[in-house]
């Protein structure tokens, strides 16, 4: 009989193991599925994995959707570890983007290079207002910042489609709802020749190193970690609860606001009803894959986008409908979920115990 | 008087598919497990219950399927969980997007797909009666059915042993170990049963509320069941509370809407959101309220070491 | 499932995989066109009704085209990329079917001068870019005329999305038909703010029917409305698809959109070389527009009159928004024998009489 029992101190080798161990889960399950759907195992697997990522131009999308993904699980992830669930990133991306966007419609038409940078402040100012007010109903009125975060993702998207439905709306798009196309001095430049990979990209860098610098050597990234791991022995020491969640909240709010802006000032070039594609949510994801370590973080944003470009691929040359895509996705966030067992357990062959001595 | 009646009627139609995820999710969470993925499992839900109710012509078996599925997709969630302690938040939304996907593969063949589904009562003589007609006797029945959950999972929580047992494993799962429960065995059931609410709440809308399989029908749906919990401070007539003032609001926008109101339409779409914040501010702002309730170990792994 | 899949997939792995049989296939390789789908297939609604079109024109061109489809693509980052690969996978023609894929199209179109893209329902073109889209408010003059006979409340319910021009233009549309033959007919609007939700769908046709509606209509995404309709017993016309299986008795008629024909024409053009760029706004007389089969509680004479304005429409002698037309505040915007021009219909932003209530932000 076999069953798991705990380590006594987190195994390296399996940490370093597990995410192999889901990849060959993955791609066993993924031959199986394939195979019963009357497709070459393999082709499909390549067009998933190998495919999207063929060309300097998909390497290119590989690291633009990686990017907003990065920056938004870093902030989340600093909320996480102290035990601050902010649930509502692709709210505070959506008004990050209104704030950036409203800015860049203001300033139409100059060339000046500080609208650039003025965008990035103001996007994340917006992102963090948004993350204050779940902060504020929980400091104040001790209101759960699961639900309030997540209302508020609703409030913003609705937020967003009224103001390019109606106050700023394009004056000559014929009464569609977008807005104008921002001017050149609102956009990013592209940093790779032949791709869409922007200057977001290099932001997203930065935050990951300042996060990872801050987790590791910090003062205020060890108290946050405490008051994650035992708020009741954090609260004794002298950090208050209320601090921490503030500073939980706005460093999410400030990280997916100024996601935001890497959207509307790259790839998309103006506000749109809609700008994300649901980051905010899948961040969560990313997060926990990423283990809630900026470099994990990056290599699971990796992993994310590429089964992203993936399932596009394999509905173009497979005509694999979407939803296989999202089977597959699924399940190979299940592997790489459940192999983190071998992390803190190991599996052990025990005798069978006669009835009654447990 | 008869618009009133007709108004309850439409907010309680439109409250039973959040109600029913939501009483689920409870009940689960009260044993201390956070199960994110309601959307999915619902998503689920709703595309076995068409496909069994189209294969076999009966709703009611399609209701069981939509239960049998929801639990299904639960089941992998527990065992994620449950028996390899992998991180409940990320796979709860990772079981939400394979759902999605999950769903939206089953139900390729059948999105042309048409069946009569479950029609509110129409009791002759009963149904027809003033006021108590509609509201006793006009609903559909899975109204009720939710209804009578809400009410067993209300006496079952607080007034019997399981109960207890349960709520003690969501609490402190150490000491119900040590005690001798078999905390994961009573987890399992909880997700189970969780899963198996959703599926129902899933089979209302494609059964019922909007009879037909379309991909992601349920629209978020059980996104907001999950916020309700919270909102009900893992108090089951509460949920009724918030599933209804949540429909409510909805619904009262529109009559907003359809009598004239100048209002920007998305200002009023925010209101059902804007009023559940509100709300739930108000009643948390006795701090007993929610620290009572909260289950103590909601999220965390448990692995008995016996 | 494996039957949606195969013809598609079979040529697609063929074409990519150059399979030795391919060699002794006609000298002359198949043109490849390329769609883009803003939302999952699915029976009804904008979607399906281009998938319609799409294997309409692969059977009326069989042998000569092969086409492949990308669905469920959102409008924003991922949609530029998504047109990118269909271009860059060889496709030659390139359907984008969405709105808000505008932009990404025109961004694309720069990038491969030899490739052919045709946007619908957007107002910008390039050298390499044709748009098109159709006069939905046509179909809805004459399903207002229906709706009008039909009524006895006088009332009929709208369930609308958004307030785009589209729209608000199949609004008044629908209400000048109601009103042509019903002058007493109102139209109350219930707007969702959601293209597709059929759970608000659903809540937003029951308070129009618990408000007096007694036949609505809906500029959404689902079938939620028409199915509303018929468990509360009343009627509905249905849109983008002819929704009957959904409400047998509910459905009196349904405003559907068709465009087969429109892409074979294109996919000829671009075999023969003769593509060009063109603004397409068809109606019903191209054919792009039509009225599914009338439900038989609709009389005989309703039929023929709606029948008789339907052949008006199409010789020219009707048109839905001719002059005088009145605002629902009295003003009149249009005098008496003049129509509006389409620069006007694409700027309506408001509501004519008949209509209750103000557009939504319009100013």
């Amino acid at each position: 009989m076999l069953r798991f029992e705990a380590r006594p101190a987190p195994s390296r080798l399996a940490t370093l193991l597990s995410p192999l161990i889901a990849t060959l889960a993955t791609v066993v399950a993924g031959v199986v599925l394939f195979a019963a759907l009357g497709h070459a195992p393999l082709r499909a697997l390549a067009a998933f994995f190998v495919q999207p990522l063929a060309t300097r131009y998909g390497v290119g999308e590989w690291v633009l959707k990686a990017s907003p993904l990065a920056l938004i699980a870093v902030g989340l992830a600093a909320g996480y570890r102290a035990n601050v669930w902010n649930i509502g990133a692709e709210g505070q991306l959506t008004v990050g983007a209104i704030a950036a966007g409203g800015l860049a419609l203001a300033f139409d038409g100059t060339t000046s290079p500080l609208l650039l940078p003025a965008m990035f402040v103001a996007g994340a100012a917006g992102g963090m207002a948004w993350a204050a007010i779940p902060a504020l109903l929980r400091t104040r009125f001790r209101a759960s910042e699961i639900l309030t975060s997540l209302m508020l993702v609703y409030i913003a998207s609705l937020w967003l489609q009224l103001l390019v439905h109606g106050a700023w709306r394009d004056p000559e798009g014929f009464n569609f709802p977008q807005s104008k196309l921002f001017g050149a001095a609102a956009l990013l430049p592209v940093i790779v020749p032949d791709t869409r990979v922007n200057a977001a990209v290099l932001l997203t860098l930065a935050v990951v190193a300042a996060a990872w610098v801050f987790m590791q050597r910090r003062h205020a990234g060890f108290e946050m970690r405490v008051a994650g791991l035992a708020p009741a022995a954090a609260n004794y020491a002298g950090i208050p609860e209320s601090q921490t969640v503030w500073r939980g909240m706005l460093i999410g709010g400030a990280c997916a606001g100024l996601a935001g802006v890497g959207e509307i000032a790259g790839p998309i070039g103006q506000l749109m009803p809609s700008v994300s594609p649901g980051y905010g949510f899948t961040a969560i994801i990313v997060a926990f894959v990423g283990r809630l370590n900026p470099l994990g973080i990056v290599f699971a944003s990796l992993l994310m986008s590429l089964l992203y470009l993936g399932g596009e691929a394999a509905q173009l040359t497979l005509a694999l409908p979407s939803a296989v895509s999202g089977l597959f996705q699924g399940t190979l966030l299940f592997f790489l979920l459940a192999a983190d067992v071998f992390i803190h357990y190991r599996l052990v062959r025990v005798r069978a115990v006669p009835a009654g001595a447990a | 008087m008869d618009t009133a009646v007709q108004l309850v009627v439409l907010t309680l139609a439109a409250a039973t598919p959040l109600l029913l995820a939501a009483l689920g999710e409870l009940v689960t969470e009260r044993s201390g497990v956070l199960n994110l993925g309601v959307e999915g499992m619902m998503l689920t839900g709703a595309v076995c219950a068409f496909i069994a109710c189209v294969k076999t012509g009966s709703p009611w078996l399609g209701v069981a399927a939509g239960a049998v599925a929801g639990a299904g997709l639960a089941a992998i969630f527990g065992v994620l969980v449950l028996t390899l302690t992998a991180n409940q938040v990320a796979s709860g939304l990772a079981l939400s997007l394979f759902g999605v996907g999950l769903s939206a593969f089953a139900g390729l063949d059948y999105v042309s797909a048409v069946v009569d589904g479950i029609r509110p009562l129409a009791i002759p003589g009963l149904t027809t009666l003033p006021v108590v007609g509609p509201l006793l006797f006009g609903q559909n029945p899975l109204v009720y059915v939710a209804l009578v959950l809400l009410v067993a999972i209300q006496w079952m929580l607080h007034r019997t042993h399981a109960g207890l047992v349960v709520r003690a494993v969501g609490e402190s799962p150490e000491s119900a170990d040590a005690i001798g429960y078999n905390v994961l065995a009573i987890r399992y059931g909880c997700v189970l049963f969780g899963g198996a609410c959703a599926g129902v709440a899933g089979a209302y809308l494609s059964l019922a509320y909007t009879p037909m399989w379309s991909e992601n029908m349920t629209a978020g749906r059980g996104w907001i069941a999950l916020a309700l919990v919270v909102f009900a401070t893992w108090k089951p007539w509460r949920v009724l509370a918030g599933a209804v003032l949540f429909g409510g609001v909805t619904l009262a926008q529109f009559q907003a809407q359809a009598a004239g109101v100048d209002v920007e339409p998305q200002l009023l779409a925010m209101l059902p959101y804007v009023a559940t914040i509100v709300v739930l501010a108000i009643i948390s702002r006795n701090p007993m309220l929610i620290l009572r309730n909260a289950p103590a170990s909601l999220g965390r792994p448990f692995r008995p070491d016996r | 499932m494996i039957r949606r899949i195969l013809p598609a997939a079979a040529v697609a792995a063929a074409a990519l995989l150059a399979l030795p049989s391919l060699a002794q296939a006609p000298a002359k390789a198949p043109l490849k066109i390329g769609f883009v789908y803003v939302s999952p297939l699915g029976d009804a609604g904008w979607t399906a009704q281009h998938d319609m079109g799409r294997r309409e024109m692969e059977k009326a061109l069989a042998g000569k085209v092969v086409t492949q489809y990308v669905e469920n693509v959102p409008e924003g980052p991922d949609a530029e990329r998504v047109i990118r690969e269909l271009a860059q996978a060889g496709n030659q023609l390139i359907f984008t079917t969405s709105f808000g894929y505008m932009n990404p199209t025109l961004k694309v179109a720069a990038q491969f001068p030899n490739v052919h893209f045709e946007h619908a329902t957007g107002y910008k073109t390039a050298p390499n870019v044709g748009i098109y889209n159709a006069r939905y408010y046509e179909g809805r003059y004459l399903a207002g005329m229906v709706a009008g006979r039909m009524t006895k409340t006088n009332v009929a319910g709208y369930v609308a999305a958004f307030p785009i021009p589209e729209v608000v233009m199949g609004i008044n549309a629908f209400a000048r038909g109601m009103r042509a033959v019903n002058p007493k007919a109102e139209v109350k609007v219930v707007w969702t703010s959601s293209w597709y939700d059929p759970g608000k769908e659903r809540q937003a046709a029951d308070t129009l029917i618990s408000q007096g509606a007694d036949v609505l209509t809906h500029h959404t995404d689902s079938t939620a409305v028409v199915q509303a309709a018929e468990a509360k017993k009343v009627y509905a016309i249905a849109y983008h698809s002819d929704m009957a299986k959904y409400g047998p008795h509910a459905q009196l008629t349904a405003v559907t959109h068709h465009w087969g024909d429109y892409y074979t024409k294109r996919a000829e053009a671009q075999l023969a070389g003769t593509w060009k760029p063109d603004n397409v706004w068809g109606g019903i007389k191209d054919g792009f527009v039509s009225l599914a089969p009338f439900n038989p509680v609709v009389p005989k004479d309703v039929q023929d009159a709606v029948n008789k304005a339907k052949a008006d429409m199409v010789a020219g002698k009707l048109a839905a928004f001719a002059g005088p037309i009145k605002d629902n505040e009295g003003k009149e915007r249009l005098p008496a024998g003049k129509t509006l021009t389409d620069d006007e219909l694409n700027k309506m932003n408001y509501y004519v009489e008949g209509v209750q209530g103000k557009v939504p932000a319009g100013k």
